[in-house]
């Protein structure tokens, strides 16, 4: 099943539902697909320092891929090596099939937008967006109605004849976006596309990449160290680590299912338990922890042989915090005190403390304005969690 | 916070001032001397500008001077530009401490050893010496100095925006020509502008490297000034603080207009 993700119909008023595109675009199962971008065993070294090492990785046509990491971990080295302003040391990049190796970055037919924008300083917004369209050489009226239309489709038709000072950080972004995507590349690379503007525009501008990215039909490479970014969307993130892949999946995937203690940690709050395996009752199995006076019991999904030593990944808004014990026989419970609490209006944050000075963190939503009898500091509290919520992790 | 200079402050400003500028108003006021005597005042009077136009030895070596400048400023700028590119662009390359200390030596080493070992050069050459020999070392000293005014223009200069040339479909070369060059234009000019009036105003490395026919205003003013100052001589230096002058303002014109076509962030 290798649905793509269709274009909307221009000019029906209706905005695309992307989710119902979304959930049944996945090319990645499907062993028929060709990937667009196909890494190979790439590694880049700069003096002794390994940038990237040994990358394998598939892109496919229409897909929304993001490169998520934290600074230094390779994934903007992973990017230039595709636009060609680096060159591996050794592997293989391939793009629709063709062998990237020795070919310049003007003759890739891939487009870049740069973290800084690099807007040209001595050119109109116009002019900047008709540079690549001019070094093609298409015909003066051809690059006229590109430009026309590329000005339109970022909402800049009024601020064509400005220099690139004379704009927002906003109106700058979508210049850059604009320029690149001008040449209709087979590819959009997009670094840090949105790390220089504020909180608010930057939301409403990944809802805007996101039906950009549909409406034209074309394969997005994106870097960031964001990891709410990548997870609005990218259909597919590669969760990066000293120039490793760490583990790729979509949002939910690597977020529900992490493959390792260093994604669980990555993405988002996590409290990890040390246990030991003591006995798998397939399909689930028990566990051993200090602090957990009757253990856990979770499900035995990629759980290994009793004896050995784990991690219990349990994400903060999974755990649920009550004053009252729970009824007899529930599994998953732990009984402590409260250390902090973090109230951030939507959700407050509660630290607790466990026998044995380990704390953890448990997210509660704050569905009702007024609570009887709410939740205080050195309160004892008792924190329980579904037989479902946790995940085992040997690495 | 008190408003206004101190008297402190305004004394040592109008001391510092003068200092600086009253030699240079005298020798521009002597220039309107009518009298030939220098040390006397004999009225307000234009005529050593009228016989100056006549002096065909001051005319010759004025026209000397400015073709000097205008070829060595050019040259120097050229390969001033071109080491500046070398050093900031290319990274780490064979010799780079070498090339960029080699490139810098004439900001630092005195004029007297730079003139004198380009005429052990040009001796040893066998090249006799002329316009082109002061030429040429007017090229090696002013080139030093665009290098280093072009050179922390592009160190400021955004790489990512010969990149996005590249990648919107400019081989090297032409995205330093479309992109690079124009941005790093005003340094450029300046570093001209800035050679031009070194070149201008050399006396020490010209009187080494110049020879018969090719001595340039600044020997010619030292030569006479020997024999007595003359106040066409005077007349000739207000012509020339006139043309630094008039330099310089349009300079800062420029730059300001330029800063506002541009409005700050």
């Amino acid at each position: 099943m290798s649905a793509a993700k269709g274009r909307p119909a221009k000019g029906t008023g209706k905005r695309l539902n992307i989710g119902a595109v979304r959930s049944s675009f996945a090319p990645w199962n499907d062993p028929a697909a060709t990937p667009l971008v196909r890494f190979q065993g790439v590694t880049k070294r700069f003096g002794d320092q390994t940038a990237v090492n040994d990358v394998s990785l598939d892109i496919y046509p229409g897909e929304f891929f993001a490169l998520l990491g934290p600074s230094g971990c390779g994934k903007t080295t992973l990017m230039r090596m595709l636009a060609g302003f680096e060159t591996p040391n050794a592997g293989t990049i391939t793009l629709a099939g063709q062998d990237l190796a020795g070919i310049p970055p003007h003759q890739r037919p891939v487009n870049m937008m740069f973290q800084s924008y690099a807007l040209f300083p001595h050119l109109t917004v116009e002019q900047n967006i008709a540079f690549g369209l001019k070094q093609e050489g298409l015909p003066k009226a051809e690059i006229a109605a590109r430009v026309v239309e590329m000005l339109e489709l970022v909402k800049l038709r009024p601020f064509a004849r400005r220099k690139p000072d004379q704009l927002s950080g906003g109106q700058k972004q979508r210049v850059a976006l604009a320029r690149a995507v001008a040449r209709k590349p087979q590819m959009l690379l997009l670094d840090e596309p949105l790390a220089a503007l504020d909180k608010k525009l930057r939301e409403e501008t990944q809802f805007e990449l996101m039906d950009l990215q549909v409406e034209l039909g074309m394969t997005f490479l994106i870097v960031t160290h964001d990891q709410e970014e990548a997870m609005v969307m990218a259909d597919r993130i590669a969760v990066m680590r000293e120039g490793e892949i760490a583990q790729i999946g979509r949002p939910e995937e690597v977020y529900e299912t992490p493959a390792n203690r260093y994604v669980a940690e990555f993405l988002g709050d996590v409290n990890l338990f040390e246990a030991r395996v003591s006995a798998i009752e397939h399909p689930m199995a028990r566990l051993t922890a200090a602090g957990a006076p009757d253990g856990f019991y979770v499900l035995d999904d990629d759980c290994p042989p009793a004896g050995t030593a784990v991690n219990l990944a349990v994400r903060p808004e999974k755990m649920r915090i009550s004053l009252e014990p729970p009824p007899a026989g529930t599994h998953n419970v732990l009984s402590g005190e409260i250390w902090d609490i973090g109230y951030t209006g939507d959700w407050t944050n509660y630290i607790v403390e466990l026998p044995g000075e380990k704390l953890i963190r448990v997210a509660r939503a704050n569905a009702s304005r007024i609570v009887e009898r709410p939740i205080g500091w050195d309160d004892k509290v008792f924190v329980t969690f579904a037989d479902d919520a946790g995940v085992v992790l040997t690495s | 916070m008190r408003r206004g200079p101190s008297p402190f402050n305004l004394v040592s400003l109008t001391v510092g001032f003068a200092f600086l500028y009253l030699p240079i108003l005298l020798l521009v006021v002597w220039s309107f001397n009518a009298s030939k005597l220098v040390t006397v005042w004999g009225g307000f009077s234009t005529k050593w500008y009228g016989t100056l136009f006549h002096n065909d030895q001051l005319m010759a070596a004025a026209w000397v001077t400015l073709r000097v400048g205008l070829i060595s400023a050019t040259l120097a700028t050229i390969l001033g530009t071109l080491a500046a590119v070398a050093l900031t662009r290319h990274g780490r390359f064979r010799g780079r401490t070498l090339f960029s200390g080699m490139s810098y030596a004439p900001l630092v080493m005195p004029e007297v050893i730079m003139g004198l070992s380009l005429l052990l050069l040009f001796v040893a050459l066998k090249i006799d010496r002329g316009f082109l020999t002061v030429t040429l070392a007017h090229t090696t000293l002013t080139m030093a100095y665009v290098a280093v005014v072009v050179q922390s223009r592009l160190a400021t200069f955004d790489k990512a925006l010969e990149e996005a040339a590249q990648d919107l479909g400019c081989t090297p070369t032409r995205a330093f020509w479309q992109i690079t060059l124009p941005n790093i234009f005003p340094a450029i000019l300046a570093g001209w502008m800035l050679a031009f009036t070194l070149s201008l105003d050399d006396l020490v490395i010209a009187s080494f490297t110049s020879g018969p026919g090719a001595t340039t205003l600044p020997m010619r003013i030292y030569s006479q000034v020997r024999l007595g100052v003359s106040p066409e001589i005077n007349a000739v230096c207000t012509l020339l603080i006139g043309i630094v002058a008039v330099g310089v303002i349009c300079w800062s014109i420029g730059t300001k207009w330029r800063a506002r076509a541009v409005p700050a962030q």
